[in-house]
Formats: C-alpha cells, structure tokens, sequence
C-alpha cells in the first residue's frame, strides 16, 4: 500500500480537493465549482447551518485536514457565524492549499463560481506531487456501519465484517464502530472487552445515555419484523450490528472528531450530551458515516441487507450486500455478495477474508463502486459533546 | 457443502437457519448434524444441543436472553422459550 503523505504524519489513501459550503446559502456556488471537476473527484462537504456550532466547526476542521484531502476552497456567503478564517488558517497551518471565496465579496454566484474554477483547477496542479511512501495497516483506520438492513444483515455481512476486523487488528490496524442506540443489550459484553475497567465504565456510561436519550425520544428499536425475522429479544437484534466489531478487544471511546491515539478498535458514541437537544442524533446512515470518517477513517465498511446504494464524500466505501437476492438486483452497486453464505457458496471465514483483501485494494487506490458511480453522499448537523474523559482514551 | 443452519461462534449452544428448516428434518452444520423438532424459518434459532432453563442462550458468542423452559437440542428457539434480560429487568439492569 501507497498513502499520501500529510504534513501531521498521516498517510491519505485520496488525494481529493475539497470544496466546502460553510452556510447552506454557499451550497449552490459550491456545488457548481466541484461538479465541474467531477472527473477529477473533487469532493463536496459543507455545514448547512447560519448559527454558530462548535461541533460543527471542529467537525469541519477534521474533514478539511483528513489524510485523503490535499487541498481545501472554503465557499462563504459572506453573513453566516462560522468562523471560516480560523478555518482556513488551520488547514493552512496543516500544510494544505487553501482559499476562502466569500459570495458577497466576489462577484455574487457568477464571480465566485468562476474564481473558484479556476482555483480548484491550479490546486489540482498544486497537489499532484504531493509524496507518496509506504504505508501499512498500523496506518489504516476503518469504520463499520449497516444501513438498509434485513433479517440476513446480523448473519452474513455483519459477521463476516467482524472478521475482516479481526484481520485488520490483529496486522496492526485500527477500526471503529458505532451507534450506541442499536447496541443497547451489548453492553456487559463490550465492557467486558474494554482494555482497562475505567473504560468499561466509560463504555456503560455512554450507553445507558443512549438509552435514556432514545427512550426521552419515544422511539423503540424492536418489534414486529424482527420478530418475524427470528429475532427474539432487543439484545439478539443489537448483536446483529455488534458482530460488525468482531471480537478483539476494545482499546478506546472516541465522540466524533476525535482522533484515536494509537491503533486499536474503537466504539464512537454518537448521541448528544446534554438531553435530547436537536432531536434524533443520526438521521440517517450518512451522518454516522460523516461522523467516522471526521476521527480520521480511511474507509468505510458498510452493510446492507435490503440494499443501500450509499458512499461517501472524502472517503470510500466498501458495500458489504447480506441478502444474495439483492445482491443480484444491485450488483452493480455492491462490492461483497455476503450472501453467498446463505447460499452455502462461501463460509464467515472467507468471505471476511475476502472483505479484509478488499481493504488493502481500495487503500492501494482501486474504487469502490460507489465510489466509481460518483456518490459523494455528506450530511453534518447540529450535535454537542463533551470533553472525553482520561479514561476513554489509551495512553 | 450445502448447510441448513450455521454457527456465529463455537460457544453458541443455537445456530441460524439459512433457509427454512422442515419439522422432522435433518439440520447439517459446517461442524455438526441433528434433527430438527419444529419447523424453524430462515433466519430463526435451533438449539445445538439441550439448553436448561434459565440457561443463557448465547449467539456470536454473546448472551441474547435466558431460556425460559427446558429447550431441547433440535427446538425452534425463539420467543415461546426464550425472555428478554434487558426489557425485562430494566430498573435493575443500570444498577
């Protein structure tokens, strides 16, 4: 494997221009600039919001100087609070290319299309002979996720997920998972694999936060069609999503836009601190995948039963398909045909195999499919954290 | 190769059905055979060996629930034997 060196040390498997919108009212301007470079996989990212959010400015910065992104055009409206200076001085400070066009300093959408054009054409040019060296696993860092899920989700794609991270752990690397709300049930387990007893603690604190948030939120995680399905209990139905961390043990607790500190795998906690605050924490499977790819992940594996067709800006993702019949409904869009388990065409064992080979093509540049179809997928909304504790994390 | 069920983990005392399993039937496993009590659908549980009650059934290696009967090897496991120790047990589970 070939990463792109990055001036903080750490390797990108991407060398993308990022454009980003810093106000939804920036979003056209910014959409027409990168979608111009389509050939050139400029990526599109941005945060809609007017009013001030310090998630989402750390968020932003963690996307603008993640390892797959070699240069930055911040798109402005001009009004909003985001502080799009600060910004730009910390991805100049990363040793990155980077620009601010405000819209009402710039000639309005035409002006600033047009500059913007014709920056991101010479950052192109800027970042081609940014270095490429050796990289290893210990360089790697991968996120899991199931979107689109069905009865076969918890018994193909996610189990053989697991193994592929095993493999990527057990060569040195790193992985993270998430979605704390569809683990409830898990969490005795995933204390008793936590590298140190402060952590477990840290781990049934940040579930039962989950539980008491959803819970405020009305919202229930179990019934019919998993009964249907053969699932009996909540617990049976979060394993489902939890064999997605295979069985390593657990080294840390990150919230989005933390950087794990060393190798190892890693649970996100993505439900907001404080209360229920700005309504459902992930509004979809895209934000989780947002939130990952900002702690620094290279790559997402992302499981599908029913069939999600979803990939991502900044980072590519690698669609695991459970179900052998959607499977060969959506080939096109599917990279792994988990399925075949089912079918008795292929064991956990090989096909997690198969996932962790994948790993190390997709970080020696071979496209995904979604990748290869164009999808930039992007959400980041309101959220608050705070700070992690000293015991989250590993020293 | 052609299996009816398979294992998540070897500590698992059920299996999975991947496809619909007859009454009667005779359940091949990567790593074992029996034969089916019940009809168990794709994607539903069978004991692997006799489970006890209030013996924790256990898939992936992890507890999903206790047995709430005695389930014997060949059973369709599913909500008729098996209880919640989550729901259930809320107040007391967080403390």
């Amino acid at each position: 494997m070939q990463g792109y060196l990055r001036k903080d040390g750490r390797k990108g498997i991407r060398n993308h221009v990022a454009v980003a919108y810093l106000v939804e009212c920036a979003h056209h301007v910014a959409r027409a600039i990168a979608s111009s470079f389509e050939e050139e996989g400029v990526q599109l990212i941005g945060f809609p919001g007017c009013y001030p959010s310090d998630y989402a400015f750390g968020m932003m910065k963690q996307l603008c100087t993640h390892p797959n992104v070699g240069a930055v055009l911040l798109v402005s409206l001009g009004c909003e609070e985001f502080r799009r200076s600060e910004l730009a001085e910390l991805v100049a400070q990363s040793g990155r290319p980077v620009k601010i066009a405000v819209i009402q300093e710039s000639g309005g959408t035409k002006g600033t299309i047009a500059l913007g054009r014709d920056w991101v054409r010479k950052a192109l040019a800027a970042i081609a002979d940014v270095p490429r060296v050796p990289m290893s696993f210990a360089d790697l860092l991968v996120g899991t996720e199931c979107g689109g899920s069905d009865g076969t989700s918890g018994i193909t794609a996610n189990p053989a997920i697991g193994v592929a991270v095993d493999h990527l752990i057990d060569n040195g690397g790193s992985a993270m998972f998430e979605e704390t709300c569809e683990l409830l049930g898990c969490e005795a387990h995933m204390a008793g694999r936590a590298a140190t007893p402060e952590l477990g603690r840290e781990i049934l604190r940040v579930m039962r936060k989950a539980d008491d948030y959803y819970r405020d939120l009305e919202h229930g995680s179990f019934g019919g069609g998993n009964i249907t399905g053969g699932l009996s209990t909540i617990e049976e139905k979060s394993i489902g999503a939890y064999a997605k961390s295979g069985t390593r043990p657990i080294a840390g607790l990150l919230t989005p836009g933390v950087l794990p500190p060393r190798p190892g795998l890693y649970l996100m906690d993505m439900v907001n601190d404080g209360g229920v605050r700005f309504g459902i924490p992930n509004i979809n499977d895209t934000a989780t995948v947002v939130e990952m790819i900002a702690c620094g992940c290279h790559m997402v594996l992302f499981s599908t039963g029913r069939g999600s067709v979803v990939g991502s800006a900044i980072a590519p993702v690698i669609k695991v398909c459970a179900n052998p019949i959607t499977y060969r409904k959506l080939s096109e869009d599917m990279d792994v045909d988990a399925g075949r388990i089912l079918e008795g065409r292929a064991g956990l064992a090989e096909v997690g195999l198969e996932i962790f080979e994948m790993i190390r093509e997709v970080a020696s540049g071979a496209q995904t499919k979604s990748e290869a179809l164009g999808h930039q997928e992007f959400i980041l909304t309101y959220k608050t954290f705070e700070p992690l504790g000293p015991s989250c994390l590993p020293v | 190769m052609a299996f009816d069920a398979i294992r998540l983990s070897d500590k698992d005392n059920v299996g999975v059905a991947i496809h619909d399993i007859a009454a009667g039937g005779a359940v091949a496993l990567a790593e074992l055979k029996l034969t089916a009590r019940d009809a168990v659908p794709l994607g539903h549980k069978i004991a692997l060996r006799h489970i006890k009650t209030g013996e924790k059934i256990l898939k992936f290696g992890v507890p999903v629930g206790s047995a709430t009967m005695e389930i014997p090897a060949g059973s369709h496991v599913h909500m008729h034997n098996v209880k919640s120790d989550y729901l259930t047990n809320r107040e007391d589970h967080w403390e």
